[in-house]
């Protein structure tokens, strides 16, 4: 009964959003204050009922339902209640649900606190939400409905695949789809604005915040599905340059670019039209990575072909949101047009700079993940183009922003001066090329990799701390903290984001450079010597857990003789689905992680251990987290708050 | 009741056990050479070797016997003293392009392998161009028209 009553309301969400794509919008042409009132309204109903879809959902999954075929497919009496919620969107149809929730989500948000904007443009700006809403809802009721009944109801469920049966996954779509879906409400923005033929500083108000929130989420959903490959997969790999990843990575690139012209906008109102164009692209690759992910073409053109009307639903909506929106801003743009100059030593340029390499790595990595598809399709060319590509091809963009970067944001508006700039950044650049020459000395063998990346990371870092320093004009140390202490909030976003991507950075350069790799076969009671070391290996146990069987390596670890730490991995055997996992031992520390995997039994009675020393792993996602919090510090700025006419705190330094 | 149930549940679990092949470790051991030198060369060879029956993963990370065929054959070849490029070149031969993760430089690919530095030069001529043509519609000077009002003006 629940779940038709979250079918039903599904249905109810789709019409209302029907209604509201096309009555608002008639409103605003006519001029009909009734029919443009009316959007705030239906947004939050739309979301009201989407939300009772989505929990009638999660009851069916509660409560084991397997009469729902969702459930049985997904789902097992036996698993955890943590997965059983997840399971909810640990799926394809239950995923879309996520999705749609999302976007009216937002969509409520601005209803609700949108008090400050004009009620016809706010009336556009939910039109053209709820259109994006009409397409999903459609895909959902029309090709992957959530809420099938099977007439006799199976006696249990098949599981959720049990490398998804963990916490580290289990909340990293809602995360990514919170980025995806938050890149829909900037489009929203510009396509109202482009029907208006103008953009205001409050349009930027609007729209930066948006991008903002869209890359932090994403920042930390890809952190989060990164560190599950980490622990999850077996061997310690963080990035793949998997079509899966690269979808998200990708308006990951483009958000970022898209923040920053949204700041350049509402700093100086220059680069609208290029705002506007990148808003429609970042959530064009939104779209692109749903139907990268959700039509399975990448993987496999055989998959797709099978069952071709979701990929190509998909499809259809991305022809119609992209080539709508690209074909309005080559009518429209010419009508927007931004009258302030910059010369060409400027945080402007800067940031345009920052905007064409964000766009071109997008670029490599958008056109390497489609080439295999591409060299099929049109030349029978079977191809793969993997990691070893994108690390060649992209990492250069990356090492030149991660060189400009320091340089550009400390110029001034408008005007900038190189020299005044690099007179504060001289000792963080040659720190940085101190410490990469050290290390280039003092390694064995000819890796450049750690050389080169642990100097860009240390002159981001320290150039985005003498950044903020040397803005703070004060004599003494005393009073300059004290400056730096009233800075804007979106001061420290800035520090924090760019020293997050340096610690990335390092840690990045760190693993790859100075991993410690060790296979072999052990007898209980042996012991190994990894690195500075020593394991000894204390034998094997076996057991039974909820839902999967487990066998479990015991370890010692000693440092210079001192026990340091007791290590168990485990395989894991889920029986229900029929599928091994691997489930890593990891000690972590700042310095290094020692990463330990139990493999088979050999014949004489040995197993086959694998043990890693991955120096700084830790770095690469506490260097996320730190551009997260970054993000998170730049939101709450009180100068970006949604309701602009709240009293401002007097402002103590000026100085962007 | 209970115990029935529990006995039936272990009997489920073990036939699913031994009816299921069990998983190998990406590289093993007994694989790995004796010469540091030439292990490391495998390696940097496996790197760029897809494992065919795999989903974007390389021969080395890959669990499937297909991928353990290959690296065995890799450092065959190794040991009879081919150079990198030779082996290589003998894997695309039996297993056709799709195998190498780094798509070569030739005909079809170059637009993937030059799409970057393409697309930045084209950014570049084209911010340089938008930057100049700013410069002149920011031009100070009156128009004809205005030139036209002013007169207007000054005369009353």
């Amino acid at each position: 009964m629940i779940t038709e009553l979250g079918h039903f309301a599904l249905i109810l969400a789709f019409s209302l959003s029907i209604v509201q794509m096309i009555v608002p919008m008639i409103g605003v042409k006519y001029r009909l204050g009734n029919w443009i009132n009316l959007s705030s309204a239906l947004a939050t109903f739309q979301f009201l009922f989407t939300f009772i879809s989505f929990v009638a959902l999660m009851n069916a999954f509660i409560t084991s339902d397997f009469s729902v075929k969702l459930v049985f497919k997904n789902s097992h009496s036996l698993k955890p209640m943590l997965y059983k919620v997840s399971g909810t969107w640990g799926n394809h149809e239950g995923s879309m649900l996520l999705w749609v929730l999302i976007l009216t989500f937002f969509g409520f948000l601005v209803a609700v606190f949108g008090t400050n904007l004009r009620s016809d443009f706010k009336a556009r700006v939910l039109s053209v939400q709820s259109a994006i809403g009409v397409c999903f809802f459609a895909f959902i009721l029309f090709t992957s409905n959530p809420f099938q009944r099977y007439d006799i109801v199976p006696f249990n469920g098949q599981d959720l695949n049990p490398l998804l049966q963990d916490p580290g996954l289990a909340f990293h779509p809602p995360f990514l789809y919170m980025g995806y879906v938050g890149l829909s409400m900037s489009f929203s923005f510009a396509i109202a604005a482009l029907m208006e033929g103008r953009v205001d500083a409050i349009w930027a108000r609007w729209v930066r915040p948006w991008a903002l929130m869209a890359w932090t989420f994403l920042t930390v959903g890809i952190a989060m599905g990164s560190w599950w490959a980490y622990y999850e997969l077996g061997w310690g790999g963080w990035w793949f340059w998997d079509p899966v990843e690269n979808a998200s990575f990708m308006p990951w690139l483009i958000s970022g670019a898209l923040l920053h012209s949204a700041i350049v906008l509402e700093k100086r109102e220059i680069l609208k039209n290029w705002t506007i164009l990148l808003a429609i692209l970042a959530f064009s690759f939104s779209l692109i990575g749903t139907f990268i992910v959700r039509s399975g073409i990448i993987t496999s053109v055989h998959a797709f072909a099978n069952d071709p009307t979701r990929g190509i639903f998909i499809l259809i909506i991305l022809f119609i949101a992209t080539g709508g929106a690209l074909i309005l801003f080559a009518v429209q743009s010419h009508k927007i047009k931004s009258n302030n100059t910059f010369s060409l030593v400027s945080r402007e340029s800067a940031l345009v700079l920052n905007n064409l390499l964000l766009m071109v790595s997008a670029f490599v990595v958008f056109i390497g993940t489609l080439w295999p598809l591409f060299a099929d399709l049109f030349f029978d060319k079977k191809l793969s183009v993997g990691a070893p590509f994108f690390d060649l091809a992209f990492t250069p963009f990356f090492i030149i922003i991660a060189i400009i970067l320091p340089v550009g944001s400390s110029l001034a508006w408008k005007r900038g001066n190189f020299n005044r700039s690099m007179t504060a950044l001289w000792p963080a650049m040659i720190f940085g090329i101190v410490i990469g020459s050290a290390i280039w000395v003092l390694q064995t063998g000819g890796r450049m990799m750690a050389p080169i990346g642990i100097s860009l990371a240390t002159w981001l870092i320290c150039g985005a701390v003498a950044d903020l320093w040397s803005r703070a004009q004060a004599k003494t140390i005393k009073s300059k903290i004290k400056r730096i202490l009233n800075f804007h909030r979106s001061d420290f976003g800035k520090l924090f984001a760019h020293s997050g991507l340096g610690i990335t950075i390092f840690g990045i350069a760190a693993i790859t450079a100075w991993e410690i790799e060790d296979i072999r076969v052990v007898k209980e009671g042996e012991n190994f010597n990894v690195g500075s070391y020593n394991f000894l290996f204390q034998g094997v146990t076996t057991g039974s857990e909820k839902n999967y069987l487990v066998t479990r390596g015991d370890f010692l670890v000693k440092k210079n003789g001192e026990e340091i730490a007791r290590m168990y991995p485990e395989k894991r055997f889920y029986p229900v689905a029929r599928m091994w996992t691997t489930e890593a031992s990891i000690d972590q520390s700042i310095t290094r992680d020692l990463y330990i995997v139990i493999g088979e039994k050999q014949d004489d009675e040995s197993w086959s251990v694998r043990t890693y020393i991955k120096p700084f792993a830790n770095w690469i996602w506490f260097g996320a987290l730190v551009m997260a919090l970054g993000g998170l510090l730049s939101i709450s700025d009180r100068r970006l708050r949604f309701s602009a006419g709240a009293p401002r705190k007097k402002m103590s330094s000026r100085y962007e | 009741m209970n115990k029935l149930l529990d006995v039936c549940k272990i009997l489920f679990v073990s036939i699913c056990l031994f009816s299921y092949p069990i998983t190998v470790l990406s590289v093993e051991s007994n694989e790995i050479l004796s010469d540091p030198e030439l292990e490391e060369r495998a390696r940097a060879i496996s790197k760029n070797l897809r494992c065919l029956v795999c989903r974007n993963e390389n021969i080395d990370d890959s669990n499937a016997e297909l991928a353990k065929d290959l690296r065995l054959l890799v450092r065959e070849r190794l040991a009879i003293g081919e150079t990198n490029k030779e082996i290589t070149n003998y894997v695309v031969s039996r297993y056709g392009e799709y195998v190498l993760l780094m798509p070569r430089f030739n005909w079809l690919n170059w637009f993937l392998w030059l799409c970057g530095p393409i697309m930045l030069i084209l950014g570049f001529i084209v911010v340089i161009w938008s930057f100049k043509n700013k410069s002149k519609t920011n031009d100070f000077s009156l128009s004809e028209k205005e030139r036209q009002r002013i007169k207007e003006l000054l005369k009353d």
